[in-house]
């Protein structure tokens, strides 16, 4: 039968001893349950870019709180205008500002007015922005609508034109502190914020396991706080993260400007600024506190895309 | 009968040896494929048959040189036509792409660049392979893969056309340079079952015609053995067995190829429809029939006539009637199982929103116990909820990944403040017991389980608060054969053991087949044929249904009744 | 398309109307004498007041204030500024200097923005990749006056290659300078966004597809990862047009450019309500003009839009 030989397929099975049969879908039970969170946790340990950014935020964290312990100069007192603009000299690593103050003690004394303005506008926009965003995401429609104009009326403004306009008005104008720098920058920050709410509690409101929820009996609201915020918790952290440092160079060019913190808050923004005129001169009294605001920035950036990569639900599906 | 060695004077197409393939990951080296070999001839069709993970897309990819980019072939050979390609530069397989070997990819959603018209996409693809590339010809190659007014066609961008017809464009794109052998990847598994049998049938026709070898890849042994001479079964990166694809369905000899034929949906369903044509009364195939006499009375679920109209933005404030779900009436029989079946855009997902009473409808009634659910009062919807339980099609979708196992089942239970916090993680435990997962899951979250683990979960916290009825919205269709015949088995278990009632909502005719007394077929919103399983795949009334029930892949295989 | 743009037209409305009803409540809502800010510390005649607040219509009620300064605003009837030149004057003197900065600073973040993104995204996790991402990210920590402060020390006094400060003149070559300071933030997010879009195009499934159908690396590359790369970095840029006018302030302060921020600065510290209103207003025009023009591009560049 030659087409029989032709058409011939060879039945081939595979050593069962090479190939055996596994249990279907069976549970390995040796591992360590491991939740997202504790996941995202082991991951983020591994990277350097991360660890170096905790690492230098813990240490400005603590310049902040307790600056006394990283230098005995006092930054206002003893500033000697013979000292104006002066090199390092023993116990002053760093020089002498134009009005003769020590470069290092303003440094570490400045560190705390910075984040505060930072910590405090982030959490400003985080509540109003993170609010609104998932109210309007969750319910959708025209309240939807009606807080995405209003986002956009705000975002019509650039930052700094807005906040050139709202600290020239007489309260602000009278009352130049921390508190009114935050302030301004909350009210032009949380629009950025709620859009990123809302776009992440869109993309889990329809998901699968809302819906369960939902039929199992859980209320609209009660769906919202346990099941949609906390899966859309991980985009608004990294923005605020990232945003954090941005609040921190506002401030600084705020204060630039002559619009943000009054000079007698020892702030980094305001060294730099005070710090224009011997940009010629003596030069490291401007790159010091310069220095020391875009460490911070870039330390808050910085982990800002480290746990863009640990948290990314891209990431997370492979 | 004497000695049998190839007499092709050509040799074979492709020859796979001995090939093996690692992914490296951050966690090292991973073997993807082992020993992985196969052979195709000239112009013949070879199918790799296996789960999701088994390897079957890897190897046929690397035959066309696009593995991802961790992947790396570590060992064996991939001969075209006598040229081992693990040994050719980039520049020897692009000049193979195309023209040599073509690709017919899975998604039809995502493999053409949503901006470029379809026209340019084929011209393209025709110039680089040095073919004249004007209208006329990127007309002809389009016409030649079933879409009838191809020029006007060739001037659209992939959004405005179907599924299927993105489908058949991406088939005229891989056999628009005549290449000899086709790698078909999934070629029509993100298609309705209807669409998926005319594309199957129109490119076996094409690639008969031009005498291109294929090579098939599938997870549906049934449609595998339809569809080619030779069936390659892969299983844990390794081939298990391969041979004549009828040799393969009636005389599997690797354990795991014996489990795929009695698992397999669509086979098992041809087998009951074999014994019901031999006059075999094959009664452990069938669910149990009911007792049609004794349930008649007892609805638990009655839909009266329903009716659901979205309202769709057309622009400049105006809006559209959408009609989803039209003067749709079924009754569930307390105890068994009915299936609404049907392609996507038929209406049946939006019929299970409304009885879950997640959507209301536009007009018409449920009736659940006799009682309408129109009329409730909060207290009352919420003893509801209680009785009536879904389970979503999407196992990765379905649970909280922010929640462990043991929160995930609890939370129905605290809601309705049944219990305290012993008793109710004892009933935890019981429930977990009950879906064969041990009491060790409760502390780990969805992402360390796989979707079968995942969707018994979900079958667990759907059974926490003992509901009368489970709605089931495709909710095996993401799964792998055998753990979807597992759950499957599951579910009939526990009907048997709880009495329950299902709503099975699916466009799988063949595992309706397997676990479904009552049918009920939708059409574009519409209720076209309903009645017991038996009567309407004996003898269906309406074309609908007959198209339907001729697309479940293996319909021309021909099996002996009880191979099981 | 045409609905599409319409829509995005009819939206872009009531952020209009908006931002400029909040930029004069503002303005001239809130305690504080406005005229008796134009004169400092001097006494003011009452009856030279009264006629400038009539002049300014600080006599009416603060919603008709605001209607007619919109009908002025609509007719190009803004008045005069505090010395007395008609601000209409004043906006065409300073807007095509800040339009031309910004034009400058645009190309440069565009070009160098998209080259360098897209060589990073191709060589994912190279040298080059590297290098790129942590530079952007030092850019982005560093404010924007120390960049200037250290270019214009370094490009303009010590190496002497642009003018350190611009003056009067304000012509194309004297504004790169200052251009590319202003264009460097944006720069480094231009590169990030397009090297992130790269990347994602990179492993989308229809450029494997592009490379199954025997095309060569370089067309995939231009053809089917360029293109599809570019809709999120086009709407970022056009988008920026707008920041990069507002955002000049602190530039134009540095080099001494006559420009828009330059001029809102001053009379910002003057209490020039009414010049404050109309920079401002012109401004959020060019803000959502911006924006539109992005809806245009975005639907040219994305069928799927056109066609919604």
């Amino acid at each position: 039968m030659p087409e029989h030989r032709r058409d011939y397929i060879e039945h081939y099975v595979a050593p069962i001893e090479e190939t055996p049969l596994q249990a279907t879908d069976k549970v390995s039970e040796d591992v360590q349950p491991l939740s997202l969170w504790a996941e995202a946790w082991r991951n983020l340990r591994r990277q350097p870019l991360f660890v170096i950014a905790s690492v230098l935020i813990l240490l400005i964290v603590v310049v902040a709180l307790f600056p006394a312990l990283f230098t005995q100069t006092e930054p206002n007192a003893n500033c000697q205008l013979a000292n104006s603009d002066g090199g390092p000299a023993p116990g002053h690593p760093l020089g002498f500002t134009i009005q003769g103050c020590d470069v290092y003690a303003r440094l570490i004394y400045g560190t705390r007015a910075s984040l505060t303005v930072g910590i405090f506008a982030t959490l400003g926009t985080l509540l109003i922005g993170g609010t609104l965003g998932a109210i309007a995401g969750f319910h959708g429609g025209w309240l939807d609508s009606v807080i995405a104009r209003i986002g956009d009326v705000f975002f019509a403004l650039p930052l700094i034109l807005g906040a050139i306009i709202i600290m020239q008005l007489p309260f602000f104008r009278e009352n130049r502190n921390v508190w009114t720098v935050v302030i301004t920058l909350v009210v032009f920050g949380w629009p950025q914020v709620a859009r990123i709410t809302r776009g992440a509690v869109i993309s889990v409101r329809n998901a699968d396991f809302v819906t369960a929820a939902r039929s199992l009996g859980v209320s609209r609201p009660a769906a919202l706080v346990r099941h949609v915020i906390p899966n859309a918790l991980a985009p608004v952290i990294v923005v605020a993260t990232v945003n954090l440092g941005i609040f921190i160079v506002a401030e600084a060019t705020l204060s630039f400007l002559g619009i943000g913190l009054p000079p007698d808050v020892m702030s980094w923004g305001n060294d730099i600024s005070a710090a224009q005129v011997s940009l010629r001169s003596n030069p490291s009294t401007l790159l010091w506190p310069a220095a020391a605001l875009s460490v911070t920035v870039l330390s808050f950036i910085m982990l800002g895309d480290a746990l863009r990569d640990a948290l990314d639900p891209k990431a997370r599906k492979r | 009968m004497t000695t049998i060695h190839e007499v092709n004077s050509t040799g074979p197409l492709l020859e796979i040896r001995d090939l093996a393939i690692n992914f490296s990951s951050s966690t090292g080296d991973v073997p993807a494929v082992r020993n992985a070999h196969l052979t195709v001839m000239p112009g013949e069709t070879v199918a790799i048959v296996g789960e999701s993970g088994s390897g079957k897309s890897t190897t046929a990819l690397a035959a066309i040189g696009l593995l991802p980019e961790n992947g790396r072939v570590t060992g064996g050979r991939i001969l075209f036509a006598g040229e081992d390609l693990t040994q050719a530069g980039p520049k020897r397989i692009m000049e193979l792409r195309g023209n040599s070997i073509g690709m017919v990819p899975q998604d039809p959603m995502s493999n053409l660049n949503p901006v470029w018209k379809i026209g340019p996409q084929i011209k393209e693809t025709l110039r680089a392979n040095g073919l004249p590339s004007g209208p006329d010809d990127v007309a002809k190659v389009l016409s030649e893969a079933g879409l009838p007014d191809a020029e006007r066609r060739a001037r659209q961008f992939p959004h405005e056309f179907s599924g299927g017809m993105r489908q058949r464009a991406l088939i005229a794109i891989g056999l628009s340079c005549r290449p000899k052998l086709l790698i078909a990847d999934e070629p029509t598994s993100a298609l309705d079952v209807t669409v998926q049998r005319q594309i199957l049938d129109h490119l076996e026709t094409m690639t008969a015609e031009l005498g291109t070898a294929v090579l098939l890849i599938t997870h549906d042994l049934g449609l595998a053995a339809e569809r080619a001479r030779k069936v390659v079964v892969m299983y844990k990166g390794q081939v298990v067995e391969s041979g004549a694809a009828q040799e393969i369905l009636t005389n599997p000899r690797h354990p795991y190829t014996k489990r795929l034929v009695e698992a397999a949906p669509s086979l098992s369903s041809r087998r009951i429809q074999s014994a019901r044509a031999a006059g075999v009364d094959s009664a452990e195939l069938l669910a149990p029939p009911v007792e049609e006499a004794a349930a008649a009375a007892d609805n638990v679920i009655e839909v009266q006539d329903l009716t659901k109209v979205f309202k769709l933005r057309a622009g400049f404030g105006k809006s559209t009637d959408f009609t989803a779900v039209d003067g749709v009436s079924f009754a569930i029989k307390r105890g068994t199982t009915t299936a609404v079946v049907g392609e996507s855009g038929s209406g049946k997902s939006t019929v299970a929103r409304m009885v879950l009473n997640l959507e209301a409808p536009t007009s018409g009634r449920i009736l659940f116990d006799g009682v309408e659910m129109a009329g409730l009062s909060r207290g009352e919807l919420l003893k509801f909820r209680r009785r009536v339980q879904p389970i979503f099609q999407d196992p990765y979708g379905s649970l909280d990944p922010m929640y462990n196992i043991f929160r995930t089942i609890e939370e129905p239970l605290r809601v309705h403040r049944i219990g305290d916090s012993r008793s109710r993680e004892a009933k935890v435990r019981k429930l977990l017991d009950q879906v064969a997962l041990p009491a060790s899951v409760m502390r780990r979250f969805p992402n360390e389980l796989s979707g079968g683990q995942r969707q018994r979960i979900a079958i667990a916290r759907a059974l926490a608060l003992d509901p009368e009825v489970v709605i089931c919205d495709e909710a095996v269709s993401a799964l792998d054969v055998l753990v979807q015949d597992q759950i499957l088995n599951l579910l009939a278990e526990l009907q048997h053991e709880l009495g329950l009632s299902y709503l099975f909502i699916t466009h799988d005719l063949a595992v309706v087949r397997q676990i479904a007394d009552h049918v009920c077929v939708m059409e574009k919103g519409r209720l076209v044929e309903a009645g017991s399983t038996d009567t309407v795949f004996d003898s269906p009334r309406q074309d609908y249904t007959r198209d339907l029930l001729a697309a479940i892949p293996g319909a021309r295989l021909e099996l002996p009744p009880e191979v099981a | 398309m045409a609905w599409y743009i319409v829509r995005r037209f009819l939206q872009m409305i009531p952020v209009f109307f908006g931002a400029t009803f909040l930029v004069y409540f503002l303005v001239f809502s809130l305690p504080g004498d406005p005229i008796q800010a134009l004169f400092g510390d001097r006494a003011v005649n009452p009856a030279v007041a009264d006629q400038l607040r009539a002049q300014y219509n600080l006599d009416q009620p603060f919603l008709v204030q605001y209607f007619l300064y919109l009908k002025n605003l609509v007719t190009v009837n803004l008045g005069n500024d505090f010395s007395g030149r008609p601000v209409a004057e004043v906006l065409a003197q300073v807007f095509p200097v800040t339009i031309r900065l910004a034009i400058l600073a645009l190309l440069f973040e565009a070009v160098f923005g998209i080259i360098f993104g897209v060589i990073a995204g191709l060589r994912k996790g190279r040298f080059f990749d590297g290098t790129i991402l942590v530079a952007s990210l030092i850019v982005i920590a560093i404010p924007i006056f120390v960049l200037g402060f250290v270019m214009q020390y370094v490009v303009g006094v010590k190496l002497g290659w642009a003018k350190p400060t611009v003056g009067a003149e304000a012509g194309w070559s004297d504004l790169i300078l200052p251009a590319i300071v202003l264009g460097l933030v944006s720069l480094a997010y231009v590169i990030r966004l397009t090297r992130t879009s790269i990347i994602e195009n990179l492993n989308a499934d229809y450029v494997r597809t592009a490379t199954a159908k025997g095309l060569s690396r370089p067309r995939v590359v231009v053809v089917h990862i360029l293109r599809n790369s570019m809709i999120p970095v086009i709407t970022f840029l056009g988008a920026d047009l707008g920041a990069l006018m507002g955002g000049a302030i602190v530039t134009e302060g540095i080099f001494n450019v006559p420009g828009v921020g330059q001029r809102l600065y001053q009379s910002v510290l003057r209490g020039e309500g009414p010049t404050i209103v109309s920079i401002v207003s012109v401004l959020i025009l060019v803000y959502i003009l911006a924006n539109l023009l992005v809806d245009v591009l975005y639907a040219w560049l994305d069928p799927r839009i056109r066609y919604a």
